[in-house]
This record gives structure tokens, sequence and C-alpha cells, in this order.
């Protein structure tokens, strides 16, 4: 019987020669994530297992100072002291301080330590996002991941696939997240708990690897263990520009078993809003816009949103204007080289001009941390992956969830607003 | 596992994720007492004043989906609920809350028969709940073999602790 992609990759760091959902494995990993706050955590774990003095392979770690950094209190500069020390006790040789990495998600595969046909588990629910590259990437807690430190292995129970088939072209400001979006209100928040997602048809294999990053970030707001691409030529391309490692490349078997197949037809897919408080609270903008929606704050940023391509859409859309008296926009690029880049092409200027706050990499704002935290009252449309009560803040804030495109015109606006109606912009990806 | 466990019921909905159950703000604190203090504090910030140690929470479907963040369960723990009772649980919440011992049970029926404030009474080697308010028992799920495996033998860090042995001995 043939196996999805999820099923490939679990059989062979398994050393099985095929596996079935529900069936419990014992699967080598190719790297473990963590952050200073799953990894505080999961250092104090390791600490209390007898024998386990190292971690099993110090090239095949990657920690990432990106929740609370810069240290927002003397708490978060000692949580990120307690992972930096672990780190060079253990001589862990993938370790990102400030200025040096980001957010986890976007560092990693940027710096080549994601390919396809690769096992990854991470302190942090969004390594689902390793599934762009082919990769089968799922979120751990601490206790896990410090099991997965000392054994270089984790135990899983294979997940049921469901297959979701994209069909059709993408309109005009219409875009992965959009798809994204309106996905996980097909499925529910809990539409796809304990499953994988695989991603099929022309519309995503024509997104590029930036969109792809997007939907597999949010499989998780579906309830996914990973959701996952087939890595082709873009992939491939992507992956060889940033490291030698050698990888294999999976494919689903014609004959693998799917628990249920959901296709979504994008021709006429509108921008989509998520609206309070859940991520599957999704409506069409034009019906979201029925009523005027003032916000206080544009979030731009994020492991679903903050990468190059993001930050071009957004300042497409700014440059040359001015963002709307009544709101404040603040603008994370995902990691120190999405920064660089932005800095080079004249992003962060032309941002900058159009009255945006440019914020240094990392995941503050998005889980209510720091660096634009809303107050009671306030309202927020941001590119993240979150909008539960208190996500970014206090509980009698609201936020709502849409694409860099639909942000950046409501910047423009003062109120939730629609990105088609922005003079004709082309966007080029 | 530990003997049974007694308190009222506090009742919530559905979909209760963790950034209700423990605030990001909050996520930099590792003491349990501490995250203890704020537990449910974006879903209910009475909850800990109100409840008394042995309460247990008893919500709907999907409790814990969102973050892998470990201090959810931590943070119920250390607030002194004796365990938890949901229709469903989000996976990674699920998984952290065997990992660190707050006991979870699932058992539609059982939500569906317990009012907020019920006096509840968990068995949980045999995972029968007793609602003793209103005098009926109800069954909750088995945990699948591997986890039941792993709950009696202490957990995963014996586990863990087993198969570093194994890894180590001489082939």
């Amino acid at each position: 019987m043939g196996m999805t992609l999820t099923e490939k990759i679990l059989a062979r760091h398994a050393g099985l020669s095929s596996v079935e959902p529900g069936q419990i494995i014992n699967a080598k990993v190719d790297l473990v994530l963590a952050n200073e706050l799953s990894a505080a955590v999961a250092i104090g774990v390791m600490r209390g297992i007898k024998g386990a003095d190292r971690v099993f392979d110090n090239e095949k770690i990657a920690l990432v100072e990106d929740h609370f950094v810069p240290a927002k209190d003397a708490q978060s500069a000692k949580v990120a002291k307690l992972m930096k020390d672990f780190a060079k006790e253990q001589n862990i040789k993938h370790f990102f301080d400030v200025g040096r990495g980001g957010i986890e998600h976007v560092v990693l595969p940027e710096e080549g330590l994601v390919a396809p046909g690769e096992l990854i588990v991470g302190g942090d629910s969004h390594t689902c996002t390793y599934g762009a590259f082919g990769a089968f990437g799922t979120g751990m807690g601490s206790t896990d991941i410090a099991a997965a430190f000392v054994l270089g292995e984790v135990w899983l129970k294979v997940p049921h696939t469901i297959k979701i088939i994209y069909n059709g072209t993408l309109g005009e400001m219409v875009v992965a997240k959009d798809v994204m979006l309106k996905t996980v209100s097909t499925l529910g928040i809990d539409g796809a708990t304990y499953r994988a997602i695989e991603y099929h048809g022309t519309t995503v294999d024509n997104l590029s690897i930036t969109g792809r990053i997007t939907m597999a970030n949010m499989a998780i707001e579906a309830g996914a263990k990973n959701g996952i691409f087939h890595a082709d030529a873009k992939t491939i391309a992507y992956v060889k520009e940033r490291t030698d490692r050698e990888f294999i490349v999976d494919k689903a078997d014609a004959d693998a078993r799917y628990e249920r197949v959901v296709e979504i037809d994008v021709d006429a897919l509108e921008p989509q809003v998520a609206c309070p408080h859940t991520p599957d609270n999704v409506h069409p903008i034009s019906e979201v816009t029925n009523e005027i929606i003032p916000v206080d704050q544009v979030f731009i940023g994020s492991c679903t949103n903050g990468y190059i391509e993001d930050l071009r859409i957004v300042a497409k859309i700014l440059e040359g204007k001015r963002i709307s008296p009544t709101l404040r926009v603040i603008v994370n690029p995902g990691s120190q080289k999405v920064w660089m880049q932005a800095a080079s092409e004249g992003i962060l200027t032309t941002l900058a001009a159009a009255g945006c706050a440019v914020n240094t990499p990392g995941c503050g704002a998005c889980f209510g941390g720091h660096m634009g935290t809303l107050g009671d009252g306030e309202r927020c449309i941001s590119t993240t992956n979150r909008n539960y009560v208190g996500r970014m803040g206090s509980p009698k804030a609201e936020v709502f969830l849409a694409s860099p495109a639909t942000c950046a015109a409501s910047a423009l606006t003062g109120r939730i607003t629609d990105p088609r109606e922005m003079s004709p912009v082309a966007l080029s990806s | 596992m530990e003997k049974s466990m007694r308190g009222n019921a506090h009742k919530y909905g559905k979909n209760v994720d963790t950034d209700v159950i423990i605030p990001g703000k909050y996520c930099n604190i590792i003491d349990q007492a501490e995250l203890g203090k704020h537990a449910l504090e974006g879903l209910d910030p009475e909850y800990t004043t109100k409840m008394r140690p042995g309460d247990i929470i008893v919500a709907d479907t999907n409790f814990g989906c969102g973050s892998s963040r470990e201090v959810a369960p931590i943070a119920i723990k250390g607030s002194g609920t004796s365990a938890v009772i949901a229709k469903s649980f989000a996976r990674i919440f699920y998984r952290n809350s065997l990992n660190i011992g707050l006991p979870i049970f699932e058992s539609p029926e059982a939500v569906d028969g317990i009012e907020d404030g019920d006096e509840i009474e968990v068995e949980p080697a045999s995972g029968v709940i007793r609602n003793i308010t209103k005098g009926r028992d109800y069954q909750a799920a088995a945990f699948p073999p591997f986890m039941q495996s792993l709950i009696e033998a202490g957990g995963l860090q014996p586990y863990v602790e087993k198969r570093l042995a194994e890894m180590k001995a001489p082939a």
C-alpha cells in the first residue's frame, strides 16, 4: 500500500520500510530547535535526566534567541542567558543571538538548516513551517524537546493525512496568506488535529517559497501535526544555495491513503480576514468592509509574514504615501538577513518615511510579549497567525489577521481596507 | 498513577487556547508556583482566587489549542488544579500534560453532565469520573496503549533514561 509524503519521511527516520496511521514509531531527528523560552524549561528537564550530560549531537541543535529579545526585562535576560550559557557549555554550533539571527522559523531555512525529507522537531508550535521545504516539522513542548536533545530521536504517532488540492489562479492582491486563512476556516481550528496536511494543486505549484512558508506555518492553526508541500525545482534551488548537505526528495505514492481530500478553488477568492477571536473566524474582505472598522495598530512581521517578499508588497503600497495619522504601524523584518536585504533595497527607508516604526527582528509583538503590545480597547490588523483573546496583549484588545497587502492598505486609510481599492499596484511576485 | 482527585468543577467552553491559559507575557517565568498565580488569567481573571486546591477544570472541545508552551499545563498544575476534563484536547497540550504530570481526561458525556460548581471525583487508574453532586458516573476514554505504558513507567523521564542506557550499552 502506498504512503503519503509524511508517512515516507517518518518511515525512513524510523528505519522502517513502511508505516501506517496510528502506528507509534521512534524516529531519528535531523534537527532539534528551541527558543529561549522553550529551551529554559527543556534545559531544566535535561538536567534532571540521569546520564544526560551531553546533547546527542552539537551540530544538530539550533537555539534561537527570539521571543523576549532584546531582553524586555531582567527575567527575560535571565532566560536568554540561560540558553546562551547552555549553548556554550554544549558547544552548540547553531546558536543565534540578537543581531545575528531573528525569528527561528525565518532563520533556519535561511541558514540552510532545513532540507527536503528531513525531520525537525522544535519547541515552538510553528515548527510546522518547514513543511514548505518538503520536510516534516512539528512543534513539541519542552520535555519532549529535552528528550530529543539527549536521544536524537522522538516517539511519534504516525498521523492520518488530509490532502488539500488548490485549483485556480490568484487574483490581484490575493496572496498565500488569503489562501491559508481560507484553508483554516474550511477545516476549522481543530479540523486537522492529529493530522498531517499535504498541500497539492496548480495554485500552490505556482507559489513562491515564501508563499508556501506562510501556508505551512499556519497548519497548526487548524490543529495539524504538520503541513507539507512536495519539494520541486524552486525548493531544491533555494536549499542548494544555502547548504551542501545531501537530502532526499520524497514523493507521495499514487496509491497513498488519505483520510480525506478537500478541494479549494481560488479563482474567485477575495482577500480574507480572520476576525476576533479565533484564526478560523474568517470572512472575505468585502464582507468585513461592509462596516467601517477603525484600527489602532497595524503589525507587519512574524514567522508567517516577516519575509522580504512580504516587506516588498507593503513598501509598494506605502511608497510615497503617509500612513493614517490615526494609527501606528510596526514592522518587524523576520530576521537580520531580511532586515539587511530590506535596507539594501531601500524598503526600510520607504517604510520609515511613510511613518512606520521598524523594529529589530523578533517574535515579541505577535505573542503579546513586547514591542507592540495592545492595550484595553485597542484593535490591530496583523500579518501574524493567531488572534486569540489576549494574544497580542490586553484581553480587551481585538486582533484581525490578514495578508501584508490588506494590512498595508489598512495602514493608509486607518480602517480595515480591501487592498484591491488601492491604486493598481503590480505585485511582482 | 496518583490517588483520586476531588474538587469542584469550573466549567468553560470550547477552544480554550494556551494564550488564555497563560498569556504570553508570563512565558519567561519558569517557577511552577509563580506560573500558577496566572493560570487561566486571559479567560477568567478570577480563577486563581475563586478556586480551591483540588478543583477541576471542565471544558468543551480542543482544550489547549495554540502554542506549544509547556508552561500552559505547568501553570494549571501550579495553581493547585487537580485535573482537566474536556471533550477533546489539542495535540501538543495533551502530550505536554502527560509529560509534566497534569492529569487530563477525555469524556464528552462527563462534560455535558457536569455543571459549574458540581463536586467531582476522578479515579485516575480506572478513568471513572464521578459527579457527586448529581450522583452520576462517567468513564473517561482510555489512554492510547503507548501513552499508558509511559504513564506506568513514571513519565517521559524514566523512559528517556532507559533509552539512553540502551544506546550507550555496547552492541
